[in-house]
């Protein structure tokens, strides 16, 4: 197992946006990691890049098993040799990731002359075949510009082959399309997970389009208000989902013109962190809520037909499958 | 670039005559002429218009504007009335000591105003980071002769370390260059700090920490540099600045620059010595936030591109 994440919280300052995550990826394998905005889904990145202490967060439980080796009790310069090395971000917003004051082939170098020793040369060459395996044209050209010269599509392609160019077991993307032209999502998508399968790499993809996930991914983390609510295979996720709001999640898949973290298909809202309902935190908004919901915080069970949900009433059809 | 630079000196042009004009009037709507300077003790009305008429200060204001731009124009500074001497001696004998205070002043500023500033936002809210800005706030409320009085006192009078004035040694400069530049670094160190802090949260610098990048050179290669934009902006302004600012400062240390110079002859009235040194200073600053310019256009791509 590449990386195993077990009972994984994440407290800032006195508050806990979340807790209690579990997964596991293989390598090769794609994992959609999703939930509506203010699930977790940026923190659940953010602890795997070792990147917490930038935002004054720290993991108060939990383990992150890193091939065998827990990140948790790790140093900051143990965290960064890994960083850029063996686990690579592609971050949410391309049009802000890029020093706009640096050419593009100065920064795209930087990870494999840093990570790989390669010398100048080396790592400019390195830096040109990647872009053209990304499908920039006239890939030479491009390192010497600045990134206000390109456009969103563009720049999110040289966040990801800044990823690929430390040679990583890991790649987390969050919401690498969320910010870019509904026309160029799906290309990026379509771009980063090819070659992803091709080097046979692990790849968290953060998104909330159930439909990305569908296309793309293998397995699928379901967060709701900093919990783990579902985690399953993408294709028992989609035949049979076990929680309501996995459920309502799938029931929604987001259409053309639709502002993406809107889900259409669940009236309400996620909570803030500082309303978290007792119990269940999704019983407010639960079709299926029933006895115990709105006190007793339900259990992460796993489930028969493999996979993991935490909800008192899972949907009919589930247990003991 | 080029063609932008060429632009903006275009433009110095129309605000040259402008500074011109106002320069012109005020100096000459000041009460006091100079001609009581030259005078001797007991001449009579006749004698005052004999010499009133040799300065051509009998003539209206615009004729006496015309003939002292034509002759600015043509590089001709005139001539003192009181001092009797070209006007361009005297600014070239003043200017290179003025120069000399702004410019090793300004490297002053900018050079520990930068560092403390660096130091200070790396150690944000930490002691470092109190005791820096306590500093620098006390540093920037002193009025520099008053501070400029202080040092003499101390590094000149009781440790006897600088001379007390003058400027025939290069001792001789320690204590201005400090007592002018003191109030710039406070000023570079607060901008720098709160520039630093404002570009350590932008996203890239996310990607940085995420690229495996050490700190410090992220600190260093990339939140400083864009740090830097706006400390430019504020060290251009005060190019020119600095050559006004040092006018007391010049008097305190009895410094053979403009300042004295300036201040001398607006006690006598000498009206082209006075207009000649306020020009220089008003180029000085147009000049100053040019240069600024130029330097932040090297220093960001986007802002070259917007200038085509
Ligand atoms: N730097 C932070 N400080 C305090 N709270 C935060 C911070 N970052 C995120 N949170 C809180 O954690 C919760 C989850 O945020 P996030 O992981 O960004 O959600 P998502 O990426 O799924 O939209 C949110 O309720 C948010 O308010
Ligand atoms: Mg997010």
């Amino acid at each position: 197992m590449l990386l195993r994440v077990e009972n994984l919280s994440v407290q800032i300052g006195s508050i806990t946006p979340l807790e209690g995550v579990n997964f596991d990826l293989d390598k090769g394998e794609i994992l959609g990691l999703v939930g509506e905005s203010g699930s977790g889904k940026s923190l659940t990145a953010l602890a795997l890049a070792g990147l917490l202490p930038l935002i004054g967060g720290r993991i108060p439980t939990g383990r992150l098993l890193f091939d065998g080796a827990d990140m948790v009790p790790m140093s900051r310069s143990q965290l960064r040799a890994l960083r850029g090395r063996k686990i690579a971000f592609v971050t949410q917003n391309p049009m802000t990731a890029l020093d706009p004051v640096q050419r593009i082939g100065d920064q795209v170098d930087f990870v494999s002359r840093t990570h790989l020793g390669l010398g100048r040369k080396a790592a400019r060459a390195r830096t040109v075949e990647l872009l053209t395996q990304l499908r920039i044209p006239q890939a030479d050209t491009i390192c010497n510009a600045y990134p206000h010269q390109l456009s969103g599509g563009m720049k999110q392609r040289i966040v990801i082959a800044m990823a690929l160019s430390g040679d990583p077991e890991l790649i987390i993307a969050d919401e690498p399309t969320t910010a870019l032209d509904v026309t160029v999502q799906a290309q990026i998508i379509q771009i980063l997970t090819t070659l992803v399968r091709e080097r046979g790499l692990a790849l968290v993809l953060i998104t909330h389009d159930m439909g990305v996930v569908a296309q793309a991914c293998d397995k699928v983390v379901v967060l709701y208000a900093g919990r783990l609510a579902e985690q399953r295979q993408v294709n028992a996720l989609f035949g049979r989902p076990a929680h309501p709001y996995s459920a309502a999640l799938i029931g929604c898949i987001p259409r053309e013109g639709m502002a993406p973290g809107s889900l259409v298909g669940i009236p309400g809202a996620v909570p803030s962190v500082a309303s978290y309902p007792t119990g269940c935190r999704f019983h407010p908004r639960c079709t299926n809520a029933g006895a115990g919901c709105s006190d007793i915080v339900p259990e992460l069970r796993s489930l028969d037909a493999g996979g993991a949900v935490a909800c008192h009433y899972p949907l009919p059809g589930i247990e003991n499958a | 670039m080029l063609g932008y630079i060429f632009r903006r000196l275009l433009l110095l042009v129309p605000v040259f005559l402008a500074v011109s004009v106002v320069i012109f009037s005020i100096i000459h709507l000041i009460p006091g002429d100079p001609i009581d300077n030259l005078l001797k003790i007991g001449s009579g009305p006749e004698q005052r218009e004999i010499i009133t008429a040799r300065y051509g200060l009998d003539k209206p204001l615009v004729v006496q504007y015309w003939i002292w731009l034509s002759g600015v124009l043509q590089g001709d500074l005139g001539t003192a009335i009181v001092a009797r001497r070209p006007v361009a001696d005297l600014i070239a004998q003043a200017l290179p000591h003025s120069l000399t205070l702004g410019l090793c002043a300004l490297a002053f500023s900018t050079t520990f105003g930068i560092v403390l500033g660096v130091i200070a936002a790396l150690n944000r809210d930490k002691f470092a980071d109190q005791a820096i800005m306590g500093g620098v706030l006390l540093g920037s409320t002193m009025p520099g002769f008053w501070l400029g009085l202080l040092l003499i006192l101390v590094f000149s009078v009781w440790l006897g370390m600088f001379p007390v004035s003058g400027a025939r040694t290069w001792s001789a400069l320690v204590l201005p260059v400090v007592t002018v530049g003191l109030g710039g670094t406070a000023l570079v160190a607060r901008v720098t700090r709160v520039a630093m802090i404002e570009a350590a949260q932008r996203d890239f610098v996310m990607l940085l920490h995420a690229k495996g990048m050490r700190p410090l050179r992220i600190n260093l290669r990339h939140v400083l540099r864009h740090a830097l934009i706006p400390v430019v902006t504020i060290l251009s302004l005060r190019i020119g600045w600095i050559l006004g600012g040092a006018v007391t400062v010049e008097v305190v240390f009895a410094r053979p620059g403009l300042g004295t110079l300036l201040i001398k002859s607006l006690n006598q009235h000498d009206y082209p010595v006075v207009q000649a040194c306020l020009l220089i200073l008003a180029m000085a600053v147009m000049l100053g936030t040019l240069i600024g310019d130029v330097i932040q256009a090297a220093m960001d791509p986007r802002i070259r591109a917007a200038l085509g």
